[in-house]
């Protein structure tokens, strides 16, 4: 099968954020925002770090990761919209730095926030994006009208945008990517800010999409999204490709056990010791007034972890179990939460 | 496969074309009111009074011209720059469409032009209702006062391209304070360049200004027979601006769109 996408050591450095933070006095406008690294200088963001990705044309691929991961970023730079800094990227065989325009040819993008034309009603945003393609009225009309209606918008046609409900825009914007039948759909965490109830209708428009042989490339941090919807998911996380496979096989690479995260009243690092010798404890590390642990059957084990908390003079606050999940392998590779 | 950039950039006009036809009233409020003001005062109550010479209506009507042709042109780009790129993000759907990204940017000084040229033209009639009549002038050649509006509402079409992606949302009003409202001042829209000659400092610091040149370029094709700049150096001046500002407003541009 010919490849959608093809990332080959893609990288970006954003430059330092503009000095006027530096009004706000004290060290913490020499920082770099959480989940970035200085290159050189304390200030340029490293986004992206060397990603390498295959996705096949038809595929639905996700790429999944916490705020800051860099997803953004490489959806960015595969729609034309962020130049890399190194590496090369080529979306349906055509290099987006070489051939931007043909690129966008292919391409339908629902950005993380609606952003819609505001001065036009909703069918007006379908017709004249149609135009943007060169898309005579006369097959714009009925193909907008069948995709209003397919995003349940049937009756919005003559709306303002400003009329429209948050839900009721991103599947505007959705609605708007696939006016031109584009041959990649791109997708920018489209369910952020939805109600469960639009999420769920979402997720079917986009299976839908996706049966009709449509490639569809989402980024997301909800694990569930992930794990339902995408065939191949692409962990990533401060620019760096952590883990790339299919959702079950990556569950099954899950560290064994579930996950005991125990928030204890102060430091848990004297706890640690005691916990290491427990032979039912897979993995166990302590982070500031957090044990974390796994183990096989959690419940015989949680006596124990909170006796070894008790003689080091701490009480626990709260006990938290995850069973293995994506979650758990993210905060294994990671070392982090998703979100 | 890809249409050709003439087929979307028509596409791009047609937008703009709708979105403008609609808001033209409101527009032309927004971007007139001063002007005809400052007519009502200095073209009409001042010299009702007998505080300004009859004579002097004859060099404010090219320049409150100069100065809606001016004021229309800037806004009509750098507003809907500032919000599209600073908060709304409109400007992404365009910024998809399958042509070279200046291809849209200089969609947006063309209907910036226009806009521009639609102020002057609406101003006009009503500036001269408000004076009276005016002593010489004169619309014996019509097409060269178009063709000096034309001019005159691209260069500043431009700078308001350049203006609009070159400063951040939270500093328009600190363009129109430092920038714009100092333009319109020294623009010599109020008084001709020629008669400056009494502060001799003055007259050379104004050269800087672009609305030196559209204000003295419609003396030169309204009121020929009053003191004007060379209509060469009008038009030789307002090209050079023209292609300094679309080469800076082109360059501005494309670092909002791609980051």
């Amino acid at each position: 099968m010919p490849l959608a996408i093809e990332t080959r050591g893609l990288r970006k450095v954003y430059p330092a954020p503009p000095l006027r933070r530096r009004t706000m006095g004290g060290p913490l406008a020499t920082l770099t925002t959480p989940g970035s690294q200085a290159a050189d200088g304390a200030r340029e963001i490293l986004a992206l770090d060397g990603l390498d990705l295959e996705v096949a044309a038809g595929e639905f691929f996700g790429l999944l990761g916490p705020n800051g991961a860099g997803k953004t970023t490489t959806i960015g730079i595969l729609t034309t919209r962020v130049r890399p800094s190194g590496g090369s990227a080529a979306v349906a065989g055509i290099d987006v730095g070489a051939d931007p325009v043909g690129v966008k040819q292919r391409i339908g993008v629902v950005p993380q926030r609606p952003n819609p034309d505001r001065q036009l009603t909703a069918i007006q945003n379908l017709l004249f994006h149609a135009a943007y393609f060169g898309i005579p009225r006369a097959r714009s009309l009925p193909r907008a009208l069948a995709l209003l209606d397919q995003m349940g918008l049937a009756d919005r046609g003559e709306s303002k945008v400003d009329q429209l409900s948050g839900g009721q825009q991103q599947r505007l914007m959705i609605a708007r990517a696939l006016i031109h039948e584009p041959e990649i759909l791109f997708l920018d965490e489209p369910t952020v800010g939805l109600d469960p109830q639009a999420r769920l209708a979402l997720w079917e428009v986009l299976r839908s999409l996706h049966r009709e042989g449509r490639t569809i490339v989402m980024t997301t941090h909800y694990m569930e999204e992930a794990d339902r919807l995408c065939e191949r998911l692409a962990i990533i996380d401060r620019g760096k490709l952590l883990a790339l496979d299919t959702p079950a096989r990556l569950r099954a690479r899950a560290p064994g056990g579930t996950l005991i995260e125990v928030t204890l009243d102060g430091d848990s690092a004297p706890a640690l010791p005691a916990l290491q010798a427990m032979p039912a404890l897979s993995r166990v590390g302590a982070k500031d007034a957090e044990l974390i642990a796994y183990a096989e059957r959690a419940g015989e084990v949680i006596p124990g972890i909170l006796r070894a908390a008790e003689q080091v003079g701490r009480l626990p606050l709260d006990i938290r179990l995850t069973p293995p999940s994506l979650e758990t392998l993210f905060v294994s590779l990671t070392g982090r939460k998703l979100d | 496969m890809s249409p050709s950039p003439w087929k979307v950039f028509g596409a791009l006009v047609r937008r703009d074309a709708h979105v403008v036809s609609r808001e033209l009233p409101f527009f032309l409020l927004r971007t007139t009111l001063q002007p005809i003001m400052f007519t009502v005062v200095f073209g009409y109550l001042l010299p009702k009074m007998g505080f300004v010479q009859r004579g002097y209506t004859g060099a404010l009507l090219p320049g409150v011209l100069g100065v809606s042709l001016a004021f229309a042109s800037v806004q009509a780009v750098a507003l809907p720059m500032v919000a599209d790129f600073g908060w709304t993000r409109e400007i992404e759907d365009r910024l998809l469409a399958p042509v070279q990204n200046w291809v849209i940017a200089v969609e947006k000084i063309l209907a910036g032009t226009v806009q521009g040229m639609i102020a002057a033209l609406f101003v006009l009639p009503v500036a001269r209702l408000i004076m009276g009549p005016i002593e010489g002038l004169s619309f014996a050649h019509f097409s060269i006062v178009l063709g000096m509006t034309l001019l005159g509402a691209f260069a500043f079409s431009a700078f308001g391209l350049f203006l609009g992606t070159a400063i951040r949302g939270e500093q328009i009003g600190l363009m129109f304070g430092l920038i714009v409202a100092p333009m319109i001042f020294f623009g010599c829209a109020y008084y001709p360049w020629k008669a400056l000659a009494s502060v001799p400092v003055v007259q050379y610091l104004v050269l800087v200004n672009p609305l030196v040149y559209v204000s003295e370029g419609m003396r030169g094709v309204l009121t020929p027979a009053l003191p004007h700049m060379h209509l060469v150096v009008v038009a030789v001046a307002l090209v050079v601006i023209s292609a300094v500002f679309v080469a800076l407003g082109l360059r501005t541009f494309d670092k909002r769109a791609i980051s």
